[in-house]
């Protein structure tokens, strides 16, 4: 009696981790070719200015030196970083030039690119540089910004590139009347993913076939690609970018850069293959930054904690220019301010403004770290105003497994409805309190031992998923009959590997080692491929591979029933045999003459909501401000596991990241628009000995409706409510003192500044 | 100038600038691209290497201070087929998710393990906490080192 497959759901240990433990990993930086030159990139050290000169000929003249690019050699006009996501005409004014070429509008915009021998060489010469700028007032905020007395876009006459509403229901009737409300104001700090392999590309160009080959491009392969070919005037198809291995995404690489045209333009240019590797402060002054947000809002309640409605106004820094993604976590704030909770009413707007900073980008859990901080916040302040108990009052506004698909507030002027899926956020939450010992732990709520005051908190969060419209796959019968499998998704560090490994050996009912290899991101394996971000791949590449898979399936019982004289619906594939009805059968292997290929795909424009609760007990210093992580609990609920041990590991890693955002991370600049924080001893991120105590359980139950998996995007869940979680468990800590929280970090001199001033 | 040293118990003299850092020599002029380089100023921890028997950032030494050294590097701490008991239990924990930090977590964690195969968690952590890892949030890899040690107490060298 055979069984069928059950790989999906096991905690299989990592196919890929054979190749990374032992240093045989291949990152961008790992290629090298023989006759390959090296750029190094000249960046502006002032934050807004008129570009009066940039004189190249001192660098030209160094030994080594092979060519120094401004943007004058880019052609009128000089390329613009175009939108990926909402790509709206209203942004296309505000899109970065690949080079600056009249105005720099943040510290470390490219200026000149030098080609030289070697990376050392590169770097001396961009000394040799000289570089006049007119220093113009720099903004530096979001209040200057809204001023609009210095302009970076004087054409424009503003600074501000969109404004995005939510509404749903009626928010001013619901504020009419209501027998409570509360208006409060919270800010977010700009912050950035981190990952820990620096950006990198090697451009090759094959003049003699008018080809270029793009090795180091992640996350979004096919949408870079169709962004280069028009930038270069080449056909897509003239353009292979090739994935490596990468050393993390988390939003924020693989997206278009400016280097992303900048360095196989520069091997065009040479006729020679080209590689640019950053170093860490470039990476810090130009890779996407994320998160800084002020928040306006006001709730209304009934006396007994049922919420009316929710209005208000966010204003987001989106840095000096739009790029590609920017726009997510603006819209984000806007549509997800509701989170998890029955909020009937909604009328909230968000600002987008240009400041001379870094423009952002996504960054893992993009809007919803922000909006999770202030609604959280604000729901700690309103049960305590109210005389709720705070779960309770989750409790009560949670949404309801039976009031699922939920509509969530619509957005204008980018049109974009949602509704929650399914699932029973009452459970996670019940879940999470258990783990942590939620109810014996209430009695240390404001409790001062050993000098430290202890607090607790508990949040609800949803996580979105799934983004459209597409994905594909290509499984591959091999010859000896083994099964390759390729793929449109994009590999970022997350093991998709074994993932797909394991979807492909269930739906092709085969040992998981007779599956030779899971091939990704290229665009070189499928036809299209739409890449890794919104928690997508598992959901769309997964149900891209059972489409594949039914496809193959169907040719291999045709050619079996061919052969075996029966009907293809007749033919069972099983134990690597087509068997008929009669018993007769042939090996997988001789169906494949040839190696048998056939592609499937996946589509869809809905999402999945992934969804669970946080809980954390902290230990404040009053003295110091220092606050001690005693415990977390995270659980999340994605509808179907793929593998709980990748699955536990990322929601494990997200909780981590979130600390560093809740108490460390932060992109400092001053008046002048210089970043302050250009190295790892500045930006600080969390280490193996900040928080040892992190609890991570992962659920399935309530599949998601809209994919044949039944799986739910659950990466980014992780992050979601840490801001929220730990200011609120900090406030309940320092409740007899009346600290209430209200920015993020929390790091220990604002938390003792804030105990200062509470004791005034 | 030349340099002579050891690397992964073979001897290798190389032509190098003097500005040539250790990392920037095993990755890029013996190619042993294992050593990850993160940062450049000593923080990251990725480029971690043994250098007699220390666990060094080779991005904060010249190569040409490894004269004479015997310098070993994630590639020598690894067998041709299979994994060491140390690498096992980091697949094992899922200690590693884009595996950049990697080398640089296991030639640490092989040193410390060398040295002090009794080591507790809090030790554990105490020496990891100069290599920074932006994936896992590093309690795995915690479990994983701790996991190893039995490799190692048993006089082991755990490679």
């Amino acid at each position: 009696m055979r069984t069928v497959n059950a790989f999906v759901g096991q905690p299989i240990e990592r196919l890929e981790d054979f190749r990374f433990v032992r240093g045989r990993g291949q990152y961008v930086d790992d290629l090298a070719r023989n006759d390959m030159l090296h750029a190094a990139i000249l960046r502006s050290s002032v934050a807004h200015g008129r570009i009066r000169s940039i004189d190249v000929s001192p660098a030209r003249k160094i030994a080594g030196v092979h060519a120094v690019i401004t943007a004058a050699d880019l052609g009128t006009p000089v390329p613009l970083v175009p939108m990926r996501l909402q790509p709206m005409p209203e942004f296309e004014a505000f899109g970065q030039p690949v080079m600056a070429r009249d105005k720099v509008r943040y510290v470390g915009e490219a200026l000149a690119m030098v080609l030289a021998d070697s990376a050392a060489i590169a770097e001396d010469a961009l000394s040799a540089i000289d570089v006049d700028i007119e220093p113009l007032p720099a903004v530096s905020n979001w209040q200057a910004s809204a001023a609009n007395e210095t302009l970076l876009f004087e054409n424009k006459g503003s600074n501000v590139t969109m404004v995005f509403r939510a509404v749903r229901g009626d928010a001013a009737a619901s504020f009419k009347d209501a027998p409570y409300t509360r208006r409060e104001r919270f800010n977010t700090q700009r912050h950035t993913a981190l990952p820990m392999e620096p950006r990198g590309l090697l451009a090759e160009w094959d003049a003699a076939r008018g080809r270029m080959t793009v090795s180091g491009a992640a996350k979004v392969l096919f949408a870079n690609r169709r962004i280069l070919a028009k930038q270069l005037g080449l056909a897509e198809d003239a353009i292979d970018m090739i994935e490596y291995d990468v050393g993390g995404s988390f939003g924020a690489r693989g997206e278009f850069y400016p280097e992303d045209f900048l360095i196989p333009f520069a091997a065009r240019h040479v006729g020679r293959p080209v590689k640019w590797t950053e170093d860490r402060r470039e990476h810090l002054m130009t890779m996407n930054h994320a998160r800084e947000a002020a928040c306006d809002v006001e709730i209304a309640c009934t006396r007994d904690g049922v919420i009316l409605g929710l209005r208000g106004h966010a204003f987001v820094d989106m840095g000096a220019y739009m790029r590609t993604n920017g726009a997510v976590g603006a819209r984000n704030i806007a549509q997800f301010m509701s989170g998890a909770y029955r909020v009937p009413n909604i009328d909230l707007d968000v600002t987008l403004l240009l400041s001379n900073k870094t423009p952002v980008g996504t960054y893992r859990g993009p809007g919803r770290f922000e909006t999770d901080f202030f609604r959280e916040r604000l729901f700690d302040m309103v049960a305590r105003d109210l005389g709720i108990d705070r779960v309770a009052f989750r409790r009560r506004n949670l949404v309801a497994a039976d009031e699922m698909p939920y509509a969530v507030a619509a957005i204008a002027p980018f049109p974009s409805k949602d509704e929650l899926d399914s699932g029973d956020y009452q459970a996670t939450l019940d879940r999470c309190l258990a783990e942590f010992g939620w109810a014996e732990k209430t009695k240390l709520q404001g409790r001062c031992i050993d000098g430290s005051y202890h607090g607790l908190a508990a949040c609800c969060f949803i996580e979105g998923g799934a983004a459209g419209p597409k994905e594909s796959a290509r499984l591959v019968l091999e010859t000896d009959g083994t099964l390759t499998v390729y793929m449109g998704s994009s590999g970022v560090g997350q093991g998709l590997e074994t993932a797909f490994a394991q979807i492909a050996a269930d739906a092709m009912d085969m040992p998981m080692d007779r599956i030779n290899n899971v091939f990704h991101g290229s665009t070189t394996y499928v036809s299209d491929g739409y890449g890794s971000y919104h928690s997508r791949s598992i959901v769309m590449g997964g149900s891209a591979v059972l489409d594949a898979a039914t496809k193959l399936k169907a040719a291999m019982c045709a050619e079996a029933a061919r052969r075996l004289n029966c009907g293809a619906a007749e033919v069972l594939l099983a134990d690597g045999r087509a068997t008929a009805p009669d018993g007769k059968s042939v090996a997988w292997a001789e169906l494949a003459p040839q190696p048998l290929s056939i592609e499937g795909a996946f589509s869809n424009h809905k999402h999945t909501w992934a969804y669970g609760a946080h809980a954390a007990h902290v230990a404040v210093d009053a003295k110091t401000g220092a606050v001690e992580l005693i415990d977390y609990v995270a659980v999340e609920n994605c509808g179907r596991m793929i593998n709980p041990l990748t699955l536990k590991g990322q929601l494990v890693g997200a909780v981590v990241q979130g600390l560093g955002g809740a108490f460390l991370e932060h992109l400092a600049y001053d008046e002048n628009g210089q970043l302050l924080t250009g190295s790892l001893a500045d930006y600080l991120i969390p280490t193996a000995s900040d928080f040892p105590q992190i609890r991570g359980y992962v659920m399935e139950s309530h599949p998601s409706p809209i994919n044949p998996l039944g799986a739910k995007g659950a990466g980014e869940g992780g992050i979601i409510p840490v801001g929220g979680v730990i200011a609120n468990a900090i406030a309940d800590a320092l409740s007899s003192f009346g600290v209430e929280p209200r920015d993020l970090p929390l790091s220990p001199s604002r938390i003792w500044q804030l105990i200062q001033d509470a004791r005034q | 100038m030349p340099v002579t040293f050891e690397v992964n118990g073979k001897s290798v003299s190389v032509e190098v600038e003097p500005r040539l850092t250790l990392a920037d020599c095993l990755r890029h002029h013996l190619r042993l691209t294992g050593t990850h380089v993160g940062c450049e100023h000593g923080i990251c921890g990725s480029c971690t290497v043994l250098v007699d028997g220390a666990a060094v950032r080779s991005c904060l030494i010249l190569a040409v201070q490894a004269e004479g050294a015997k310098v070993v590097t994630v590639e020598g701490l690894s067998r041709d087929e299979g994994l060491t008991p140390l690498q096992a239990s980091f697949r094992k924990h899922h200690a590693l998710q884009c595996g950049f930090c990697t080398p640089g977590m296991i030639t640490t964690a092989h040193a410390l393990l060398s040295e002090e195969p009794d080591c507790d968690a809090d030790r554990v952590r105490e020496v990891l906490s100069g290599n920074l890892c932006r994936c896992t949030g590093y309690i795995p890899i915690i479990e994983a080192v701790l996991d190893a040690r039995a490799a190692y107490k048993r006089g082991g060298t755990g490679a």
